[in-house]
């Protein structure tokens, strides 16, 4: 009898360990995939992965181009009202209908002040309104012609299933409490997720009632974290999975010389930097007392040149990133030819540090993510290193992303004083830039609200606004120089570093389509 | 005149005794054992060649301003590549790997010793505790014992790791986690000790030379530390060796977890975790060399401490 019973438990775990006759994907990311509710956390990473069960009023195709999404086509009825016509027929995941109240509550709830995407709907005191079940006017207080440049992370969720699930108000990054919209999701996308562990394991199933026309094979998706490099690379060669972000940059050529997989290389948009705590009067993890020495453009100024950009590009990042003299790629902005990075000049550092008062350097702890872009954690030590030579002592806190933007981001207060952080404009544009970073914000986040430094300068204040209802590129584009020269050359706000390079590790089975912007979109993946 | 005599008298009594020892079981059987010479030779220049790191060391990996990015991922000097400043290469940040195993070794070999002093005086004082005084507070004493040995040690050295951290925030000195190891290691290695000194004490404190000194109204704590002390005190040699070996792996690998100490001061256990990233990628002396050291420092330890075990044990004589 209990023989039999053994035999039986082995004969159903061999079955249930054969390959499933339906493609399934197994894909490991380095960081962890925690909360689900898609206004948590503004980081390409999450917003990429709920882009797969999630869906904007606009999406982007292949290149980035903006393309219809829930929204079938729209016009600017005069420039401060925006119409959209809303697709029909659209379902939620859990069978509901999709209309214009699901797209007014979802605007209203992104102004939430947990809410990490805010600026998504700009300038502030936009409305949406309802016109009929499958219309919705935007009313903007003056004009915005990219108003919508970033609805395709705003994603849409239904009021109704929010409501009853007592998730309305968005869940904090910060929160140790999960919310039921953390834990779960109803979307409109191309697929459905069935099981989270967060932080462990996601499963995406397909959703076989999508409005659209699927270009994937995927029939499963299974998610896991693996946050060690030697391991996502083991596991991609071993086939356990399919599909792994990022290749650790010294493991490159192993993989492409082991004929099971390959690493897809190309430009990334983000823009790595570090940033410094302008804003209190003291700062919160330092030795100096009574005041802030980042206040001052010279000790700033000593960072940005103790720094030698080159040696991370070479050495840490081996060739796979380009060192920038902007906070935003050069194939984002035209003019980003004018801007060059200082040559390093440790000598130079140490003697702006004495001018400002601080001969003998002085202590300052950076926070650090350990597993948000690539060799991040080894970016910050070299860091350290090289302010180590112009006299700064750094004390290094690196810690996993949840804890790390729990820390400071805005749910965490901005609880920083230097920090290395990445950057990816959702619009592709440099107002998101300037709008996110550059603009003054108060303490609670109102402003510039990923301005974690509290950077404020009224003359960049000014431009930024003019920039937004500004028609003309060529124009354009001079005002965002000038508004680049005065915020980056002259003031020094951030250290720009680089932009890295995406390299993501594909098994020779798999064909997908990879975008600059480094989401990881599965409704592009095919699998043999 | 006076003087001279008392030195004649001390001379004697210094020559006497170095012959006692050299005469001693103990060096007899040390000296018959060539393992045992060569594990001693071994745990002698890894923990000189610690100690005299700052001397030895061609460079101090501990100092960022001696860091320069464009040495990282140097091979060692004999393969092409290589370059002579660098003996054993060098690792991601452009540390020399040899100048980083001797301070790490140092920083390994002083938590060990440290852990191991704490875990025996702990283990030792509440050993002759239970044993001495039975009843509630024996009984008390050792299910705590027995509870804290169902836990592997690592875990509960992580455990007192965590707790420092929720008190001291993520942000800690070296200071503070320096000691905060030593405790972690120290109090996750003491139920060893209790157990034998309270086992060796219950078998003396029945002895006549203890009812001796009771009876003359001696107090107990002179008695347990004067009398019962030195005669219980073999056994824990031996473990206090062995638990060496055991400190220092525990202390590699809490760093190779990364709860040890910051990155910016790498030990052996720091060294390997660095290393095991590039592992794949064909660097491989990042790991190794620290690897290699580990084990050669662990063995060499843990072969004395078997070498005591055996020289001490009057039944294998």
């Amino acid at each position: 009898m209990k023989l039999r019973t053994i035999i039986f438990a082995l004969a159903a775990a061999a079955v249930s360990a054969l390959p499933a006759s339906a493609a399934t994907l197994r894909f490991a990311f380095q960081g962890e995939f925690k909360s689900l509710d898609p206004y948590s956390l503004n980081e390409s990473f999450t917003l990429g992965m709920l882009g797969n069960v999630y869906e904007g009023l606009t999406k982007r195709d292949k290149d980035l181009k903006i393309i219809p999404g829930l929204a079938e086509r729209w016009e600017q009825v005069e420039p401060t009202r925006w119409r959209f016509y809303l697709r029909k027929g659209v379902k939620f995941h859990n069978g509901e209908d999709f209309t214009a109240d699901d797209v007014v509550f979802s605007a209203e709830r992104s102004f939430n002040q947990a809410s990490d995407i805010k600026s998504r709907i700009q300038p502030a005191g936009t409305k949406a309104v309802k016109v009929d079940d499958h219309t919705v006017d935007f009313i903007l207080p003056s004009p915005n012609p990219i108003l919508h440049y970033e609805w395709d992370t705003w994603y849409i969720m239904s009021k109704k299933w929010a409501e009853t699930n007592n998730s309305a108000a968005v869940q904090p990054a910060t929160g140790t409490q999960m919310s039921y919209a953390a834990l779960h999701t109803n979307g409109t996308g191309p697929f459905i997720i069935t099981e989270h562990q967060a932080g462990v394991k996601t499963v995406f199933k397909k959703n076989p009632n999508w409005w659209g026309k699927p270009e994937h094979n995927i029939d499963e998706a299974i998610f896991t974290t693996i946050s060690n490099d030697a391991t996502r690379v083991a596991a991609l060669l071993s086939g356990d999975v399919d599909f792994i972000d990022p290749v650790p940059l010294q493991d490159v050529q192993r993989i492409n010389a082991s004929g099971v997989a390959q690493v897809l290389q190309g430009p990334e948009l983000r823009t790595i930097f570090l940033g410094f705590d302008q804003m209190r009067p003291e700062l919160k993890y330092s030795n100096v007392k009574g005041k802030n020495p980042f206040k001052d453009v010279r000790v700033r100024k000593a960072f940005y040149l103790a720094i030698d950009e080159k040696a991370i590009a070479d050495k840490v990042m081996r060739g796979a990133a380009v060192p920038s003299a902007l906070m935003i790629s050069p194939l984002l902005f035209d003019l980003a030819k004018d801007f060059k990075r200082p040559e390093p000049d440790p000598a130079q550092a140490k003697k702006l540090l004495a001018e400002a008062g601080y001969p003998n350097g002085f202590e300052v702890e950076m926070d650090c993510p350990n597993d948000r872009y690539v060799n991040d954690e080894a970016i910050c030590q070299a860091v350290t290193a090289m302010l180590a030579r112009a006299g700064i002592k750094i004390n290094l806190n690196a810690q996993p992303k949840s804890k790390y933007f729990a820390k400071v981001l805005q749910s965490g207060g901005y609880d920083t004083s230097f920090f290395l952080l990445g950057w990816t404009p959702g619009s592709f544009d440099s107002w998101n830039v300037l709008a996110n970073m550059y603009r003054c914000r108060d303490e609670k986040g109102v402003g510039g609200n990923m301005n974690l430094g509290g950077y404020c300068n009224q003359k960049v204040e000014v431009l930024t606004e003019k920039i937004l209802v500004e028609p003309d590129k060529a124009k354009r584009d001079q005002m965002i120089k000038e508004a680049y020269t005065i915020g980056q050359e002259q003031d020094v706000a951030f250290v720009p570093l680089h932009q890295q390079a995406l390299a993501w590790g594909i098994s020779k089975k798999v064909k997908l389509a990879q975008r600059a912007d480094n989401q990881i979109l599965l409704y592009w993946f095919h699998k043999d | 005149m006076a003087d001279t005599t008392a030195l004649l008298v001390t001379r004697i009594t210094t020559r006497e005794r170095i012959r006692a020892v050299l005469g001693s079981d103990l060096v007899y059987s040390f000296l018959r054992s060539r393992v045992t010479i060569a594990a001693a030779m071994v745990t002698a220049i890894i923990v000189i060649a610690a100690l005299l790191a700052p001397l030895i060391a061609p460079h101090d990996p501990y100092d960022l301003r001696q860091l320069s990015l464009l040495d990282s991922h140097n091979p060692p000097a004999w393969l092409s590549g290589g370059d002579m400043r660098f003996l054993l290469g060098t690792d991601d940040q452009g540390r020399d790997v040899f100048s980083t195993i001797l301070y790490g070794s140092r920083q390994s070999i002083a938590i060990g010793v440290m852990a191991t002093l704490f875990a025996g005086m702990l283990g030792i004082s509440l050993g002759l505790i239970a044993g001495y005084t039975g009843g509630t507070v024996d009984a008390v004493i050792m299910r705590a014992a027995d509870i804290q040995s169902t836990f592997p040690a690592i875990l509960i050295a992580m455990l007192i790791d965590g707790t420092s951290r929720a008190l001291f925030g993520e942000q800690r000195n070296e200071q503070i986690v320096f000691w905060v190891m030593v405790l972690s290691i120290g109090l996750s290695f003491w139920v060893q000790y209790a157990r034998t000194v309270r086992g060796s004490t219950l078998v003396e404190k029945n002895k006549d030379y203890v009812l001796a000194a009771r009876l003359i109204g001696i107090a107990p704590v002179k008695i347990l530390f004067r009398h019962v002390l030195p005669n219980v005190v073999g056994p824990v040699l031996v473990i206090a060796t062995i638990n060496l070996a055991l400190a220092i792996i525990t202390e590699a690998t809490l760093s190779f977890l990364g709860l040890g100490l910051p990155s910016t001061q790498p030990s052996l256990g720091t060294l390997i975790q660095i290393g095991q990233k590039y592992l794949f990628a064909g660097e491989w002396w990042i790991a190794i060399f620290p690897g290699i050291t580990l084990a050669a420092l662990v063995l060499a330890v843990n072969l004395l401490g078997d070498w005591l075990r055996d020289a001490l044990n009057p039944k294998l004589r």
